[in-house]
């Protein structure tokens, strides 16, 4: 048993920081696609909120500063996404394309000074008795303080969107902006609010690459997790705890295809570094295949300009 | 050969000045030398260090030289493109630093048959076109002996990147030093089918450790498995450049990839008219390999590496002579025999003592 335990907890920690970015980035972009607004710049929000985050806290010596300035660095960039795609009403896709492309330049700009320096992994934030629970205690209760924030946020997200009123307003912006603004809602800054809500968590997602998962700063060290995130939130049609489930399945099959490697189990290597990508949109796909849940779900205006007319 | 020595006497100043008699540069103009790379120069691994050497050359040559690179340019067409450009703007010589410029440095070397092109690690050479690379895996059997010396488990972890010659010749040179001094070491090898991917890497790193390896090698490009192996209190090896500050207690040496001379050497030729085609794979002896000073580790483990690293430079060592098996135990070369360098470049086959797949 306990021989067992000792590969488990590992493991599992591994899956942990594999799956955390994606879920920061994606629940963010979940609220911004739920407003009806599709970002596709998820990968230079989070690269920007990555360099800032590692700079802050290099310099400052305060970690929660530099959490602080990833996540603003992040929304920065969602604002000037917002001012283009709501005020200009410049197209969204090619907005959010070049997004991605700006916060790669950027951040490796800003980044440059801090290429080969080293820094102090994130404290690892210990709760109290809780952690001292066996097996899930050290895996569950024995996180950075990003870890603990990924799922606060999800779950606030969730009871946001399902049980608040703004929640059912962000949605009915989402599913019909036409309607939402004739019964009086205001759509263009409900929208901001959810684009600079997309921006943050990317940022903070950003922040959890440089400060816990690989400490440093490299150019392009997201290595395209921004584009994960964005796909798991299709495949997740939408849905917080579909979201958590996704993410959760990609980092654990990452993981997994790794250990099997080691293992020295004969699979072509190419094929395992597949897996990932194959089971989590297989498996998505399959318990979201209700065509009229889909429907349901999905932002009717998604990537629909609004221009409020008289 | 005497006209080499001849104009190496009589110094860069006056090369320079007959240079301005062929009509090929005017006298007060500095030659111009361009570099291409794959990465960011700030990717503190492979692009990193052609910019150092492109560094020591400039520095070298002062207002003779002017230097210009390209970072990060996709292998493809952006390459044929960004050459052209290079070979346009009047660089009398061009350095393309990754393998996959090798097709479009030979097109545009085609255009340009009086600029001089110099290609790093392909096989494709013309009159105006000269190849060049650097023996990594003689490193890599160094690192061998220190795992071996070193490892309590006599397990290693490998970080592979991607399943090419270059990286395989370089964990089985690993598994042949380690088996000098530990005949019964092992590597656990993982690949992560990226050049590049801190995430990825340290995911794989932490999975060797978690199944046992006590030591991390890697073939990929960044810090992240030697910062994993100080975190988890293992020691490790950095890449490409000194990676130190990194792993402070975890890391135990790194193969630093050193072109100074050869560019400063090869921009020195080019100006003064002596620039030949030709083919160099430089390693410990030619100083293009350089390794980091032997830390975290006892003075008796610190020799061994010494002397192994002598014995290479030397010529004692011939890491890949026979008697060899592959993973299998069948016999791949016999004793008293040794790999010639095309079939070293050509390794598609893994080492006895290393646990892992060769996808074909």
């Amino acid at each position: 048993m306990t021989v067992e335990l000792g590969w488990f907890v590992p493991v599992v920690l591994s899956v942990i920081s594999a799956a955390t970015p994606l879920l920061l980035a994606a629940t963010g972009e979940l609220v911004t696609e739920k407003s009806g607004v599709l970002n596709l710049g998820i990968e230079g929000m989070m690269l920007v909120g990555a360099v800032t985050g590692f700079a802050v806290t290099l310099s400052t010596g305060n970690a929660a500063l530099g959490i602080l300035a990833a996540a603003l660095a992040g929304a920065a960039m969602a604002l000037a996404f917002a001012i283009l795609t709501q005020v200009l009403l410049a197209n969204q896709v090619a907005t959010g394309l070049a997004l991605a492309i700006l916060g790669t330049g950027l951040s490796a700009l800003i980044g440059k000074a801090y290429v080969g320096v080293a820094l102090q992994p994130l404290p690892k934030l210990v709760l109290p008795i809780l952690s001292g629970l066996p097996v899930i205690g050290p895996v569950l209760f024995h996180q950075d303080v990003l870890v603990y924030a990924s799922f606060g946020i999800l779950a606030g997200v969730s009871w946001f969107l399902n049980r608040t009123h703004a929640g059912l307003v962000l949605r009915a912006i989402g599913d019909s902006h036409e309607a939402a603004h004739a019964i009086g809602y205001h759509v263009v800054p409900i929208r901001f609010a959810a684009i600079l809500f997309g921006g943050m968590t990317s940022g903070l997602a950003g922040a959890y690459m440089s400060l816990a998962y690989t400490p440093m700063w490299a150019e392009n060290m997201t290595a395209g997790r921004g584009w994960i995130a964005l796909a798991l939130v299709v495949f997740a049609t939408w849905r917080p705890a579909r979201l958590l489930f996704g993410a959760y399945l990609f980092g654990g099959i990452t993981i997994l295809q790794l250990h099997v490697q080691g293992l020295g189990i004969a699979i072509p290597s190419q094929f395992l570094s597949m897996l990932p990508y194959l089971a989590t949109i297989l498996v998505l796909v399959v318990i979201s295949r209700d065509a009229a849940k889909i429907r349901l779900n999905a932002p009717a205006c998604l990537g629909r300009r609004f221009h409020a007319s008289g | 050969m005497r006209r080499r020595t001849f104009n190496k006497l009589l110094g860069a100043g006056a090369a320079t000045a007959a240079l301005a008699r062929a009509g090929l540069v005017r006298a007060d103009e500095p030659y111009k030398a361009g570099f291409i790379y794959v990465g960011p120069v700030a990717d503190f691994g492979f692009s990193h260090q052609h910019d150092v050497g492109r560094q020591a050359a400039q520095a070298a040559l002062g207002d003779k030289l002017k230097t210009t690179y390209v970072e990060s340019v996709k292998e493809g067409p952006d390459a044929e493109r960004v050459i052209h450009e290079l070979a346009a703007a009047g660089n009398g010589i061009i350095f393309t630093t990754s393998f996959g410029f090798m097709n479009p440095t030979i097109k545009v070397a085609k255009q340009f048959p009086k600029v001089y092109f110099e290609h790093c690690t392909g096989y494709k050479r013309a009159t105006n076109v000269s190849t060049y690379n650097i023996r990594f895996y003689e490193g890599r059997y160094i690192q061998g002996v220190i795992a071996g010396k070193m490892s309590k488990s006599g397990v290693v972890g490998y970080v592979g990147s991607v399943p090419i010659p270059e990286v395989v010749m370089g964990m089985n040179s690993f598994i042949r030093g380690m088996h000098t001094v530990n005949p019964n070491g092992k590597i656990k090898l993982v690949w992560i089918n990226e050049w590049y991917d801190p995430g990825k890497e340290s995911d794989a790193a932490k999975a060797l450790i978690d199944q046992g390896a006590d030591i991390i090698a890697q073939h990929t490009d960044s810090a992240a498995p030697l910062q994993v192996a100080e975190e988890r209190g293992v020691h490790g090896f950095g890449q490409a450049s000194d990676m130190i500050k990194f792993a402070p207690k975890a890391q135990l040496t790194s193969s630093i990839d050193r072109w100074d001379d050869y560019y400063t050497q090869r921009i020195k030729d080019a100006m003064d008219g002596s620039w030949k085609s030709q083919d160099v794979w430089g390693g410990l002896g030619a100083n293009m390999l350089k390794m980091a000073p032997y830390t975290n580790m006892p003075d008796d483990v610190a020799k061994a590496a010494q002397d192994a690293e002598d014995g290479i430079k030397s010529g004692k060592i011939v890491i890949f002579s026979g008697p060899i098996n592959d993973q299998d135990g069948k016999p791949k070369v016999n004793d008293g025999q040794a790999l010639s360098d095309a079939q070293i470049l050509g390794m598609d086959w893994l080492a006895e003592g290393i646990e892992g797949t060769l996808p074909h």
